[in-house]
């Protein structure tokens, strides 16, 4: 009994090790699978994988209209003070005040690219971007306003 | 037909008519010294380009491909830097062993390369005990790396060198067996005879399973005694930084690496020869037409096509497998691969006398 185990454990060993080495001989073989981007000679073929996670946006569309109600919910979401809204008030054409974002500032010094704020905003105002070239010459300009000037928010959210 | 003996026999004579027998003797160690020297080099570059490509590819990655035509210069330039670094030697080190040892594991890797055939008549040595000459010098391939631990006085190169210690000489054991299985089957231990048995069929086809057996355990323990891994214990890159080789530098470093590489050259090049029949071509019992063509390849281009082969199996293997702990590394060894290689070698040696193989 002893001995059919024993036996056993060497052909399921075996078997395992040739699963593996089929594998890697399939990748060996294919050199289509080959997943190395050659970075700075492909800079205009570059393919980014999907979840890739560069920099936080706000998509503003043809009118220069943006979905962001400021409401603070990426702020506070945020683990390390990377963003910072700037509220104001807009008069409605009924007379109300309604509150809406003056700026949108967003500290890419700071962020981790962890992606908590596009998943606690309500109203998917912002999402990241995959470019990732984020060097520049002064510490400041890393300091940016996503909202475009003179945008306002898009008919219809709220 | 062109061939190596050929030229070594023109070679031959022209040194004994132009010079008395004693300086053409001085003249052809030279040569051969030389030759041993280069073909070293050539296998380095060579071995280490093919392990980085090897490994690229079946890591999905595209390896080096940056100096040469794809990449293919990067071992020299890689040699290149290794020759311009400072070889340094540790102030509280033993300095005489410590740079001994990289010496004595390339003498090693040298003494190795003396009885193998590498084309028919082209030897450097034909000795009657070839196959026994190379197990016994391969294993003192595991003194070189004691000192080079011992006398590096640092923690983690002792315990690499201790390490390999133990694995070297446990898997000594199986590969021995495992080899005793072919010199069972021809009945003599000289590299030439094995590969004459071979004219009709390699050991590897004539043994049936014993021999496959044979071979596996073989292939096995042989990457476990030039330390690559599934068993690199001795090196544990994420263990012990580098093993017995942490402390060296610059052109000792090179020389270890390169004495691994030569390594597992020598004995994919053992292995070739007994068990896939040396520089024999690949015959078929007694098909005359088909060996006939088989025998317009040169016999150099067959040792080494099937030795590559077997060097890329053993890559193949250290870029799939998992390493293995120290202890389950000696739970290999001695509750499977001896147990079932001397179960085997009692199946080749009644095979033998029965005459069960072809």
């Amino acid at each position: 009994m002893f001995l059919v185990k024993y036996i056993k454990e060497v052909f399921g060993a075996i078997k395992s090790l040739l699963v593996g080495m089929r594998r890697t001989l399939y990748y060996f073989t294919h050199h289509k699978e080959i997943i190395t981007q050659q970075y700075p000679d492909n800079r205009e073929t570059l393919k980014l994988p999907d979840r890739f996670k560069g920099e936080v946006v706000m998509p503003h569309d043809a009118n220069n209209e943006h979905r962001c109600t400021g409401c603070t919910a990426c702020e506070l979401a945020c683990p390390n003070g990377t963003i910072k809204v700037v509220t104001k008030f807009d008069i409605t054409p009924e007379g109300k005040k309604k509150k809406a974002i003056d700026k949108l500032v967003y500290h890419l010094e700071l962020c981790t690219m962890c992606n908590l704020c596009v998943i606690a905003c309500p109203s998917d105002a912002i999402v990241m971007d995959q470019t990732f070239e984020h060097s520049v010459f002064n510490r400041a300009e890393l300091t940016k306003v996503l909202n475009k000037p003179g945008s306002k928010i898009m008919d219809g959210v709220e | 037909m062109w061939s190596f003996s050929k030229i070594a026999n023109l070679i031959h004579e022209w040194l004994n008519q132009t010079f008395n027998p004693t300086l053409a003797t001085i003249i052809e160690m030279v040569i051969v010294g030389i030759a041993v020297i280069g073909l070293f080099a050539v296998l380095g570059l060579v071995l280490v380009i093919m392990e980085r490509k090897v490994s690229a590819w079946i890591q999905i990655r595209l390896g080096p491909n940056r100096v040469g035509p794809k990449g293919m210069l990067q071992s020299l330039a890689d040699t290149l830097k290794l020759l311009v670094k400072e070889a340094m030697t540790p102030s509280g080190s033993d300095k005489f062993l410590f740079n001994l040892a990289p010496y004595i594991a390339m003498m090693v890797a040298m003494l190795l390369m003396a009885p193998i055939a590498f084309a028919s008549n082209f030897q450097m040595w034909d000795l009657n005990i070839g196959v026994l000459y190379v197990s016994a010098v391969s294993s003192i391939s595991v003194i070189s790396i004691l000192i080079a631990g011992w006398a590096s006085n640092n923690k983690y190169s002792l315990m690499g060198a201790m390490r390999s210690g133990a694995q070297i000489v446990s898997y000594e054991l199986s590969a021995g067996l495992s080899i005793l299985a072919v010199v069972v089957l021809t009945g003599s231990l000289n590299i030439n005879d094995i590969i004459q048995s071979q004219a009709n069929g390699w050991w590897i086809f004539k043994g049936h399973i014993p021999a496959i057996i044979a071979f596996i355990v073989f292939i096995t323990a042989v990457t476990a005694e030039t330390n690559r891994a599934p068993f690199d214990l001795a090196e544990a890159e994420s263990e012990l930084t580098a093993g017995f080789h942490t402390e060296y530098s610059g052109m000792k470093f090179a020389l270890f690496f390169l004495a691994e590489y030569v390594n597992v050259f020598i004995v994919c090049a053992i292995g070739a020869t007994l068990f896939l029949g040396g520089w024999m071509p690949f015959h078929v019992g007694n098909w005359q037409g088909f060996n006939h063509v088989m025998d317009y390849i040169p016999g150099s281009v067959w040792f080494f096509g099937k030795t590559f082969f077997l060097i890329f199996v053993i890559m193949w293997f250290r870029w799939t497998f998992p390493r293995l702990r120290i202890d389950q590394l000696l739970n290999l060894e001695w509750k499977y691969l001896l147990p079932i290689s001397m179960f085997n070698i009692l199946l080749v040696t009644a095979m033998a006398i029965l005459g069960w193989h072809f």
